[in-house]
Protein backbone atom coordinates (compact mmCIF):
# COMPACT_ATOMS: atom_id res chain seq x y z
CA UNK A 1 0.00 0.00 0.00
CA UNK A 2 1.24 3.46 -0.90
CA UNK A 3 1.23 5.67 2.19
CA UNK A 4 -1.29 8.46 1.79
CA UNK A 5 -3.55 10.97 3.47
CA UNK A 6 -7.21 10.39 2.77
CA UNK A 7 -9.04 13.72 2.96
CA UNK A 8 -12.34 13.43 4.83
CA UNK A 9 -13.19 17.10 5.21
CA UNK A 10 -11.67 20.50 4.46
CA UNK A 11 -12.26 23.97 5.85
CA UNK A 12 -12.33 27.16 3.74
CA UNK A 13 -9.16 26.35 1.76
CA UNK A 14 -6.46 23.68 1.84
CA UNK A 15 -3.59 23.99 -0.65
CA UNK A 16 -0.51 21.93 -1.43
CA UNK A 17 2.55 24.18 -1.13
CA UNK A 18 6.32 23.85 -1.12
CA UNK A 19 9.22 26.30 -1.50
CA UNK A 20 7.75 27.67 -4.73
CA UNK A 21 8.47 27.89 -8.42
CA UNK A 22 11.28 30.35 -9.24
CA UNK A 23 12.47 31.05 -12.76
CA UNK A 24 9.22 31.65 -14.67
CA UNK A 25 8.32 35.23 -13.75
CA UNK A 26 9.36 36.51 -17.20
CA UNK A 27 6.61 34.40 -18.79
CA UNK A 28 3.99 35.45 -16.26
CA UNK A 29 4.24 32.69 -13.65
CA UNK A 30 5.11 33.88 -10.17
CA UNK A 31 7.09 32.20 -7.43
CA UNK A 32 4.12 31.05 -5.29
CA UNK A 33 4.95 28.54 -2.51
CA UNK A 34 4.00 28.44 1.18
CA UNK A 35 2.62 31.81 2.29
CA UNK A 36 4.36 31.52 5.70
CA UNK A 37 7.70 30.14 4.52
CA UNK A 38 9.21 29.81 8.02
CA UNK A 39 6.25 27.73 9.26
CA UNK A 40 6.56 25.42 6.23
CA UNK A 41 10.31 25.06 6.87
CA UNK A 42 9.86 24.37 10.57
CA UNK A 43 7.45 21.57 9.68
CA UNK A 44 9.99 20.16 7.23
CA UNK A 45 12.76 20.27 9.84
CA UNK A 46 10.59 18.62 12.50
CA UNK A 47 9.75 15.57 10.38
CA UNK A 48 13.19 15.39 8.72
CA UNK A 49 11.99 16.45 5.26
CA UNK A 50 13.91 18.35 2.65
CA UNK A 51 12.32 21.83 2.51
CA UNK A 52 11.45 21.29 -1.16
CA UNK A 53 8.91 18.62 -0.23
CA UNK A 54 5.30 19.80 -0.13
CA UNK A 55 3.09 20.32 2.92
CA UNK A 56 -0.59 21.22 3.30
CA UNK A 57 -1.40 24.87 3.93
CA UNK A 58 -4.67 24.90 5.87
CA UNK A 59 -6.59 28.19 6.03
CA UNK A 60 -8.57 28.55 9.27
CA UNK A 61 -8.58 24.85 10.17
CA UNK A 62 -11.43 22.50 9.44
CA UNK A 63 -9.27 19.69 8.01
CA UNK A 64 -9.87 15.99 8.74
CA UNK A 65 -7.54 13.38 7.23
CA UNK A 66 -7.16 9.63 7.69
CA UNK A 67 -3.73 7.99 7.56
CA UNK A 68 -3.10 5.21 5.06
CA UNK A 69 -0.06 3.45 6.38
CA UNK A 70 1.90 4.63 9.39
CA UNK A 71 2.82 8.32 9.05
CA UNK A 72 4.84 10.90 10.96
CA UNK A 73 3.41 14.43 10.85
CA UNK A 74 3.80 17.86 12.45
CA UNK A 75 1.59 20.94 12.67
CA UNK A 76 3.23 24.38 12.42
CA UNK A 77 2.13 27.96 11.67
CA UNK A 78 -1.09 29.18 13.28
CA UNK A 79 -1.60 27.06 16.43
CA UNK A 80 -4.95 25.30 16.33
CA UNK A 81 -6.54 22.68 18.57
CA UNK A 82 -5.90 19.28 17.04
CA UNK A 83 -6.44 15.65 17.90
CA UNK A 84 -5.68 12.21 16.58
CA UNK A 85 -8.85 10.16 17.02
CA UNK A 86 -9.81 11.37 20.54
CA UNK A 87 -6.33 12.24 21.77
CA UNK A 88 -5.30 15.92 21.75
CA UNK A 89 -1.93 16.56 20.12
CA UNK A 90 0.56 19.40 20.49
CA UNK A 91 1.62 22.15 18.11
CA UNK A 92 5.06 22.06 16.48
CA UNK A 93 5.50 18.49 17.74
CA UNK A 94 6.22 15.17 16.07
CA UNK A 95 3.03 13.13 15.89
CA UNK A 96 2.77 9.47 14.95
CA UNK A 97 -0.32 8.50 12.95
CA UNK A 98 -1.21 4.81 13.03
CA UNK A 99 -2.81 3.34 9.90
CA UNK A 100 -6.48 4.30 9.90
CA UNK A 101 -6.20 6.99 12.57
CA UNK A 102 -7.89 10.33 11.90
CA UNK A 103 -6.26 13.72 12.46
CA UNK A 104 -8.71 16.57 13.07
CA UNK A 105 -7.55 20.18 12.93
CA UNK A 106 -9.72 22.87 14.52
CA UNK A 107 -9.85 26.62 14.05
CA UNK A 108 -6.74 28.55 15.11
CA UNK A 109 -7.30 31.06 17.93
CA UNK A 110 -5.01 33.52 16.16
CA UNK A 111 -3.34 33.52 12.78
CA UNK A 112 -4.66 32.15 9.50
CA UNK A 113 -2.57 29.32 8.16
CA UNK A 114 -1.60 26.05 9.79
CA UNK A 115 0.82 23.71 7.99
CA UNK A 116 0.44 19.95 8.12
CA UNK A 117 3.74 18.38 7.14
CA UNK A 118 4.08 14.64 6.54
CA UNK A 119 7.40 12.86 6.62
CA UNK A 120 8.07 12.08 2.93
CA UNK A 121 6.03 15.07 1.71
CA UNK A 122 2.78 15.29 -0.26
CA UNK A 123 3.84 13.52 -3.45
CA UNK A 124 1.56 14.89 -6.19
CA UNK A 125 3.04 15.51 -9.65
CA UNK A 126 5.16 18.68 -9.78
CA UNK A 127 4.39 21.35 -12.40
CA UNK A 128 7.40 23.38 -13.62
CA UNK A 129 9.50 21.90 -10.84
CA UNK A 130 7.16 22.66 -7.94
CA UNK A 131 4.10 21.18 -6.23
CA UNK A 132 2.85 24.61 -5.15
CA UNK A 133 -0.70 25.67 -5.96
CA UNK A 134 -0.54 29.17 -7.45
CA UNK A 135 -3.98 30.74 -6.93
CA UNK A 136 -3.25 33.58 -9.37
CA UNK A 137 -1.92 31.79 -12.46
CA UNK A 138 -3.73 28.50 -11.81
CA UNK A 139 -0.45 26.59 -12.19
CA UNK A 140 0.08 23.65 -9.83
CA UNK A 141 -2.24 21.20 -8.07
CA UNK A 142 -5.90 22.19 -7.53
CA UNK A 143 -7.18 22.95 -4.02
CA UNK A 144 -7.50 19.87 -1.83
CA UNK A 145 -11.07 18.50 -1.57
CA UNK A 146 -12.84 15.91 0.54
CA UNK A 147 -12.38 12.53 -1.12
CA UNK A 148 -8.86 13.29 -2.36
CA UNK A 149 -6.21 10.70 -1.59
CA UNK A 150 -2.88 12.50 -1.32
CA UNK A 151 0.11 10.19 -1.85
CA UNK A 152 2.98 10.54 0.63
CA UNK A 153 6.50 10.25 -0.78
CA UNK A 154 9.31 8.04 0.49
CA UNK A 155 10.94 9.25 3.69
CA UNK A 156 14.42 10.70 3.19
CA UNK A 157 17.63 9.59 4.84
CA UNK A 158 17.41 12.35 7.44
CA UNK A 159 15.71 11.45 10.68
CA UNK A 160 13.87 13.87 12.95
CA UNK A 161 16.18 15.32 15.61
CA UNK A 162 13.72 16.78 18.10
CA UNK A 163 10.21 15.93 19.26
CA UNK A 164 9.06 19.50 19.64
CA UNK A 165 10.15 22.99 18.58
CA UNK A 166 9.76 26.14 20.63
CA UNK A 167 7.19 28.47 19.10
CA UNK A 168 8.90 30.89 16.74
CA UNK A 169 8.88 34.34 18.32
CA UNK A 170 6.29 35.69 15.90
CA UNK A 171 3.87 32.82 16.30
CA UNK A 172 1.93 33.79 19.41
CA UNK A 173 0.48 36.33 19.38
CA UNK A 174 0.60 37.55 15.81
CA UNK A 175 0.46 41.12 17.05
CA UNK A 176 3.06 42.46 19.41
CA UNK A 177 1.34 41.44 22.64
CA UNK A 178 0.45 44.45 24.73
CA UNK A 179 -0.79 46.65 21.94
CA UNK A 180 -2.13 43.91 19.68
CA UNK A 181 -0.54 45.60 16.70
CA UNK A 182 1.63 43.49 14.39
CA UNK A 183 4.88 45.24 13.51
CA UNK A 184 6.25 44.53 10.05
CA UNK A 185 9.76 45.55 9.08
CA UNK A 186 10.26 47.11 5.63
CA UNK A 187 13.29 47.91 3.47
CA UNK A 188 13.53 50.52 0.68
CA UNK A 189 11.49 49.89 -2.46
CA UNK A 190 12.32 51.06 -5.99
CA UNK A 191 9.78 53.91 -5.85
CA UNK A 192 10.32 55.20 -2.30
CA UNK A 193 11.00 58.62 -3.86
CA UNK A 194 7.39 58.79 -5.06
CA UNK A 195 6.25 59.23 -1.45
CA UNK A 196 9.03 61.42 -0.08
CA UNK A 197 12.02 59.06 -0.12
CA UNK A 198 13.54 56.57 2.32
CA UNK A 199 14.03 58.29 5.67
CA UNK A 200 10.64 60.03 5.44
CA UNK A 201 7.34 58.58 6.68
CA UNK A 202 6.80 57.34 3.10
CA UNK A 203 3.66 59.40 2.69
CA UNK A 204 2.25 58.11 5.98
CA UNK A 205 2.91 54.39 5.32
CA UNK A 206 5.15 54.31 8.40
CA UNK A 207 3.60 55.53 11.63
CA UNK A 208 0.02 54.73 10.60
CA UNK A 209 -1.82 51.92 12.36
CA UNK A 210 -3.50 50.06 9.51
CA UNK A 211 -6.37 47.61 9.45
CA UNK A 212 -6.09 44.41 7.43
CA UNK A 213 -8.90 44.60 4.89
CA UNK A 214 -11.24 41.66 4.26
CA UNK A 215 -10.28 41.56 0.61
CA UNK A 216 -6.95 39.85 1.37
CA UNK A 217 -5.66 36.50 0.16
CA UNK A 218 -2.48 34.67 -0.92
CA UNK A 219 -1.98 37.27 -3.66
CA UNK A 220 -1.84 40.19 -1.27
CA UNK A 221 -2.89 41.79 1.96
CA UNK A 222 -4.89 45.00 1.54
CA UNK A 223 -4.56 47.65 4.24
CA UNK A 224 -7.13 50.32 5.05
CA UNK A 225 -7.49 53.28 7.41
CA UNK A 226 -5.50 55.98 5.66
CA UNK A 227 -4.30 57.04 2.20
CA UNK A 228 -0.61 57.15 1.36
CA UNK A 229 0.06 60.51 -0.31
CA UNK A 230 2.40 60.81 -3.27
CA UNK A 231 5.05 63.52 -3.23
CA UNK A 232 4.19 66.56 -5.36
CA UNK A 233 6.30 65.73 -8.47
CA UNK A 234 4.66 62.29 -8.77
CA UNK A 235 0.97 63.15 -8.17
CA UNK A 236 -0.28 62.59 -11.71
CA UNK A 237 2.51 60.39 -13.05
CA UNK A 238 1.69 56.98 -14.53
CA UNK A 239 4.12 54.16 -13.91
CA UNK A 240 4.60 51.63 -16.72
CA UNK A 241 4.24 48.06 -15.40
CA UNK A 242 7.38 46.65 -13.80
CA UNK A 243 8.47 43.41 -12.14
CA UNK A 244 7.14 42.74 -8.63
CA UNK A 245 8.76 40.88 -5.73
CA UNK A 246 7.11 38.94 -2.92
CA UNK A 247 6.74 41.39 -0.03
CA UNK A 248 6.37 44.46 -2.25
CA UNK A 249 4.36 47.28 -0.67
CA UNK A 250 2.47 48.78 -3.60
CA UNK A 251 0.38 51.96 -3.53
CA UNK A 252 -2.49 51.83 -6.05
CA UNK A 253 -4.23 55.00 -7.24
CA UNK A 254 -6.57 55.10 -4.22
CA UNK A 255 -3.64 55.26 -1.76
CA UNK A 256 -4.50 52.09 0.21
CA UNK A 257 -1.39 49.86 0.38
CA UNK A 258 -1.22 46.29 -0.88
CA UNK A 259 1.37 43.95 0.67
CA UNK A 260 2.10 41.29 -1.94
CA UNK A 261 2.38 37.70 -0.72
CA UNK A 262 3.32 34.35 -2.30
CA UNK A 263 0.96 34.42 -5.32
CA UNK A 264 1.67 38.03 -6.34
CA UNK A 265 1.48 38.92 -10.05
CA UNK A 266 4.78 38.93 -11.95
CA UNK A 267 4.40 42.62 -12.83
CA UNK A 268 2.39 45.60 -11.56
CA UNK A 269 1.67 49.14 -12.67
CA UNK A 270 1.69 51.05 -9.37
CA UNK A 271 4.70 52.27 -7.39
CA UNK A 272 6.36 49.89 -4.91
CA UNK A 273 7.53 52.17 -2.11
CA UNK A 274 8.92 49.56 0.30
CA UNK A 275 9.50 45.80 0.56
CA UNK A 276 8.84 43.60 3.60
CA UNK A 277 11.69 41.58 5.07
CA UNK A 278 11.41 37.79 4.77
CA UNK A 279 10.18 37.35 8.36
CA UNK A 280 7.71 40.22 7.97
CA UNK A 281 6.24 38.48 4.91
CA UNK A 282 5.71 35.32 6.98
CA UNK A 283 4.05 37.33 9.72
CA UNK A 284 1.87 39.21 7.22
CA UNK A 285 0.71 35.86 5.81
CA UNK A 286 -0.78 35.08 9.23
CA UNK A 287 -2.74 38.33 9.69
CA UNK A 288 -6.52 38.20 9.67
CA UNK A 289 -8.97 40.74 8.32
CA UNK A 290 -9.45 43.36 11.06
CA UNK A 291 -5.99 42.81 12.61
CA UNK A 292 -3.95 45.96 13.27
CA UNK A 293 -0.58 46.39 11.62
CA UNK A 294 2.22 48.95 11.62
CA UNK A 295 5.16 49.10 9.23
CA UNK A 296 8.56 50.30 10.36
CA UNK A 297 12.12 50.48 9.06
CA UNK A 298 14.80 48.27 10.65
CA UNK A 299 15.98 49.57 14.06
CA UNK B 1 24.29 61.00 -20.31
CA UNK B 2 23.95 57.64 -18.64
CA UNK B 3 25.76 54.58 -19.93
CA UNK B 4 24.19 51.93 -17.71
CA UNK B 5 20.88 51.27 -16.01
CA UNK B 6 19.80 53.07 -12.86
CA UNK B 7 19.93 50.45 -10.10
CA UNK B 8 17.02 50.74 -7.65
CA UNK B 9 16.53 48.78 -4.39
CA UNK B 10 13.73 46.19 -4.34
CA UNK B 11 13.94 44.65 -0.89
CA UNK B 12 16.37 42.11 0.57
CA UNK B 13 16.69 39.85 -2.48
CA UNK B 14 16.15 41.89 -5.65
CA UNK B 15 17.28 44.87 -7.72
CA UNK B 16 15.20 46.86 -10.20
CA UNK B 17 17.16 48.19 -13.16
CA UNK B 18 15.67 51.19 -14.94
CA UNK B 19 16.53 52.31 -18.47
CA UNK B 20 15.22 54.89 -20.92
CA UNK B 21 12.84 52.76 -22.96
CA UNK B 22 11.94 49.49 -24.62
CA UNK B 23 14.97 49.27 -26.92
CA UNK B 24 17.23 49.57 -23.91
CA UNK B 25 15.13 46.99 -22.01
CA UNK B 26 15.54 44.49 -24.85
CA UNK B 27 19.28 45.02 -24.93
CA UNK B 28 19.73 44.93 -21.15
CA UNK B 29 17.50 41.86 -20.77
CA UNK B 30 19.50 39.97 -23.40
CA UNK B 31 22.80 40.99 -21.79
CA UNK B 32 21.57 39.91 -18.34
CA UNK B 33 20.29 36.55 -19.61
CA UNK B 34 23.59 35.93 -21.36
CA UNK B 35 25.43 36.75 -18.11
CA UNK B 36 23.16 34.48 -16.03
CA UNK B 37 23.41 31.63 -18.57
CA UNK B 38 27.19 32.18 -18.70
CA UNK B 39 27.30 30.90 -15.14
CA UNK B 40 29.87 33.27 -13.63
CA UNK B 41 29.85 33.22 -9.84
CA UNK B 42 28.38 36.69 -9.33
CA UNK B 43 25.30 35.71 -11.38
CA UNK B 44 24.76 32.22 -9.99
CA UNK B 45 22.17 33.27 -7.41
CA UNK B 46 19.88 35.08 -9.87
CA UNK B 47 16.61 33.12 -10.12
CA UNK B 48 14.52 35.46 -12.28
CA UNK B 49 15.14 38.15 -14.91
CA UNK B 50 11.87 40.02 -15.45
CA UNK B 51 11.84 42.62 -18.24
CA UNK B 52 9.01 45.16 -18.49
CA UNK B 53 8.38 48.40 -20.39
CA UNK B 54 11.21 50.43 -18.85
CA UNK B 55 12.80 48.14 -16.28
CA UNK B 56 14.34 44.74 -15.72
CA UNK B 57 13.87 43.13 -12.30
CA UNK B 58 16.56 40.76 -11.03
CA UNK B 59 15.39 38.37 -8.30
CA UNK B 60 18.01 36.41 -6.35
CA UNK B 61 18.12 33.68 -3.75
CA UNK B 62 17.99 34.92 -0.14
CA UNK B 63 21.39 35.88 1.23
CA UNK B 64 22.79 37.13 -2.08
CA UNK B 65 25.34 39.96 -1.91
CA UNK B 66 23.40 42.65 -3.80
CA UNK B 67 26.31 45.10 -3.68
CA UNK B 68 28.49 42.64 -5.58
CA UNK B 69 25.66 41.95 -8.01
CA UNK B 70 25.21 45.69 -8.62
CA UNK B 71 28.93 45.92 -9.41
CA UNK B 72 28.61 43.02 -11.88
CA UNK B 73 25.68 44.82 -13.55
CA UNK B 74 27.71 48.01 -13.92
CA UNK B 75 30.52 45.96 -15.48
CA UNK B 76 28.27 44.54 -18.23
CA UNK B 77 29.30 45.55 -21.74
CA UNK B 78 27.24 48.47 -23.04
CA UNK B 79 24.54 47.04 -25.28
CA UNK B 80 24.51 47.96 -28.95
CA UNK B 81 21.24 49.66 -29.72
CA UNK B 82 21.67 49.60 -33.49
CA UNK B 83 20.43 46.00 -33.67
CA UNK B 84 17.01 47.11 -32.64
CA UNK B 85 16.81 49.92 -35.13
CA UNK B 86 17.41 47.39 -37.88
CA UNK B 87 14.93 45.01 -36.30
CA UNK B 88 12.27 47.72 -36.38
CA UNK B 89 12.88 48.04 -40.13
CA UNK B 90 12.08 44.38 -40.57
CA UNK B 91 15.45 42.79 -41.23
CA UNK B 92 17.10 40.05 -39.23
CA UNK B 93 20.08 41.23 -37.24
CA UNK B 94 23.20 39.11 -37.11
CA UNK B 95 23.84 37.41 -33.82
CA UNK B 96 25.68 39.82 -31.60
CA UNK B 97 26.15 40.45 -27.92
CA UNK B 98 22.52 41.56 -27.69
CA UNK B 99 20.95 38.45 -29.20
CA UNK B 100 19.09 36.15 -26.86
CA UNK B 101 21.00 33.13 -25.57
CA UNK B 102 20.22 29.83 -27.25
CA UNK B 103 18.14 28.36 -24.45
CA UNK B 104 15.58 31.11 -24.90
CA UNK B 105 15.25 30.63 -28.61
CA UNK B 106 12.85 28.30 -30.31
CA UNK B 107 13.49 26.67 -33.65
CA UNK B 108 16.93 28.16 -34.26
CA UNK B 109 16.33 31.79 -33.46
CA UNK B 110 12.70 32.47 -34.13
CA UNK B 111 9.20 31.15 -34.39
CA UNK B 112 6.61 31.41 -37.10
CA UNK B 113 3.01 31.66 -35.99
CA UNK B 114 0.40 30.80 -38.60
CA UNK B 115 -2.62 33.08 -38.29
CA UNK B 116 -6.10 33.08 -39.75
CA UNK B 117 -6.76 36.81 -40.09
CA UNK B 118 -10.43 36.71 -39.15
CA UNK B 119 -10.42 38.84 -35.98
CA UNK B 120 -13.57 40.60 -34.82
CA UNK B 121 -11.78 43.97 -34.88
CA UNK B 122 -9.95 43.60 -38.21
CA UNK B 123 -12.32 45.95 -40.07
CA UNK B 124 -12.13 48.50 -37.26
CA UNK B 125 -8.32 48.31 -37.18
CA UNK B 126 -8.33 48.87 -40.94
CA UNK B 127 -10.58 51.91 -40.52
CA UNK B 128 -8.42 53.34 -37.72
CA UNK B 129 -5.17 52.87 -39.60
CA UNK B 130 -6.48 54.00 -43.00
CA UNK B 131 -5.43 50.67 -44.51
CA UNK B 132 -7.66 48.03 -46.00
CA UNK B 133 -7.86 44.66 -44.20
CA UNK B 134 -5.47 43.01 -46.66
CA UNK B 135 -2.91 45.76 -46.03
CA UNK B 136 -3.28 45.27 -42.25
CA UNK B 137 -2.49 41.57 -42.75
CA UNK B 138 0.48 42.38 -44.98
CA UNK B 139 1.80 44.89 -42.44
CA UNK B 140 1.41 42.41 -39.59
CA UNK B 141 3.19 39.61 -41.48
CA UNK B 142 5.93 41.65 -43.10
CA UNK B 143 8.05 42.58 -40.08
CA UNK B 144 10.02 40.46 -37.66
CA UNK B 145 8.53 40.99 -34.20
CA UNK B 146 10.37 40.37 -30.97
CA UNK B 147 9.08 39.48 -27.51
CA UNK B 148 9.90 42.42 -25.25
CA UNK B 149 8.40 41.13 -22.00
CA UNK B 150 5.73 38.90 -20.51
CA UNK B 151 3.22 39.24 -17.72
CA UNK B 152 -0.59 39.40 -17.61
CA UNK B 153 -1.15 35.63 -17.88
CA UNK B 154 1.28 32.70 -18.24
CA UNK B 155 2.68 32.54 -21.74
CA UNK B 156 1.53 35.98 -22.90
CA UNK B 157 4.24 38.07 -24.55
CA UNK B 158 4.30 41.73 -25.50
CA UNK B 159 5.81 41.78 -29.02
CA UNK B 160 7.44 44.87 -30.51
CA UNK B 161 9.03 45.73 -33.83
CA UNK B 162 5.87 46.00 -35.89
CA UNK B 163 4.97 48.30 -38.76
CA UNK B 164 4.36 51.70 -37.12
CA UNK B 165 1.13 52.07 -39.12
CA UNK B 166 -0.38 49.29 -36.99
CA UNK B 167 -0.40 51.31 -33.75
CA UNK B 168 -3.99 51.37 -32.53
CA UNK B 169 -5.49 52.18 -29.12
CA UNK B 170 -7.00 49.52 -26.89
CA UNK B 171 -10.74 49.01 -27.21
CA UNK B 172 -12.80 51.51 -25.26
CA UNK B 173 -14.48 48.75 -23.30
CA UNK B 174 -12.53 45.52 -22.81
CA UNK B 175 -14.13 42.19 -23.72
CA UNK B 176 -14.97 39.98 -20.76
CA UNK B 177 -13.79 36.96 -22.74
CA UNK B 178 -11.22 36.86 -25.51
CA UNK B 179 -10.89 33.36 -27.00
CA UNK B 180 -7.60 31.44 -26.66
CA UNK B 181 -5.35 31.92 -29.69
CA UNK B 182 -6.60 35.43 -30.47
CA UNK B 183 -3.96 37.56 -32.18
CA UNK B 184 -4.34 41.18 -31.16
CA UNK B 185 -2.92 44.70 -31.38
CA UNK B 186 -2.64 47.52 -28.80
CA UNK B 187 -0.33 50.53 -28.88
CA UNK B 188 3.03 49.49 -30.32
CA UNK B 189 2.45 45.86 -29.28
CA UNK B 190 1.03 42.72 -30.75
CA UNK B 191 0.26 39.63 -28.69
CA UNK B 192 -1.45 36.25 -28.68
CA UNK B 193 -3.87 35.30 -25.88
CA UNK B 194 -2.56 31.91 -24.67
CA UNK B 195 -5.86 31.09 -22.99
CA UNK B 196 -9.35 32.58 -22.84
CA UNK B 197 -9.30 35.65 -20.62
CA UNK B 198 -10.71 39.16 -20.38
CA UNK B 199 -8.91 41.59 -22.67
CA UNK B 200 -9.03 45.01 -24.27
CA UNK B 201 -6.78 44.55 -27.28
CA UNK B 202 -7.99 44.78 -30.90
CA UNK B 203 -8.47 41.27 -32.29
CA UNK B 204 -7.19 40.77 -35.83
CA UNK B 205 -6.87 36.99 -36.10
CA UNK B 206 -6.61 33.58 -34.50
CA UNK B 207 -3.97 30.88 -34.31
CA UNK B 208 -3.97 27.20 -33.32
CA UNK B 209 -0.41 27.49 -31.97
CA UNK B 210 -0.18 26.35 -28.33
CA UNK B 211 1.86 29.11 -26.71
CA UNK B 212 1.69 27.86 -23.14
CA UNK B 213 2.00 24.25 -21.99
CA UNK B 214 3.31 23.66 -18.46
CA UNK B 215 4.23 20.08 -19.42
CA UNK B 216 6.62 21.32 -22.11
CA UNK B 217 10.12 22.65 -21.54
CA UNK B 218 10.25 25.58 -21.85
CA UNK B 219 6.51 25.95 -21.19
CA UNK B 220 6.19 29.30 -22.98
CA UNK B 221 6.99 29.85 -26.66
CA UNK B 222 7.09 33.63 -26.35
CA UNK B 223 9.98 34.14 -23.93
CA UNK B 224 11.61 37.59 -23.84
CA UNK B 225 14.01 38.05 -26.75
CA UNK B 226 12.32 35.49 -29.02
CA UNK B 227 11.87 36.65 -32.62
CA UNK B 228 8.48 36.02 -34.18
CA UNK B 229 7.12 36.14 -37.72
CA UNK B 230 3.39 35.90 -38.31
CA UNK B 231 2.31 33.97 -41.41
CA UNK B 232 -1.06 34.38 -43.14
CA UNK B 233 -2.70 30.95 -43.42
CA UNK B 234 -4.21 31.97 -46.78
CA UNK B 235 -0.82 32.89 -48.20
CA UNK B 236 0.88 29.76 -46.82
CA UNK B 237 -1.48 27.34 -48.58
Amino acid sequence: MIPALEVLETGPLVLIEDEGRPGHASVGVGHSGAADRSAHRLGARLVGNDEHLASLEVLLGGLRVRARGRLTVALTGAPAPARVDDRPIGHASLVDLAHGSVLTLGMPAAGLRTYLTVRGGIDVAPVLGSRSADTLSGVGPPPVRAGDVLPVGPAGATFPHVDQAAHPSHAVPWGSGDTGVAELEVLPGPRSAWVGGWGSSLGGLLGTTWHVHGDSDRIGLRLSGFRVERAAPYRDVELPSEGLVRGAVQIPAGGAPVLFLADHPATGGYPVIAVLTASAIDRAAQLRPGDLVRLRPPP
Amino acid sequence: MSTGPTILPAGPDALLLEVAGLDEVLALDAALRAAVDGGAASWASVTDVVPAARTVLLVTRPGTDLVALAAAIRALPTPRHSDFVRLACGSTPEKGPTSAPKSHEVGGGGVEIVVRYDGADLAEVAAMTGLDPAEVVRAHTSTLWRVAFGGFVPGFGYLVGGDPRLQVPRRESPRTRVPAGSVALAGEFTGVYPRASPGGWQLIGTTDAVLWDPDRSPPAVLTPGTRVRFVDIEASR
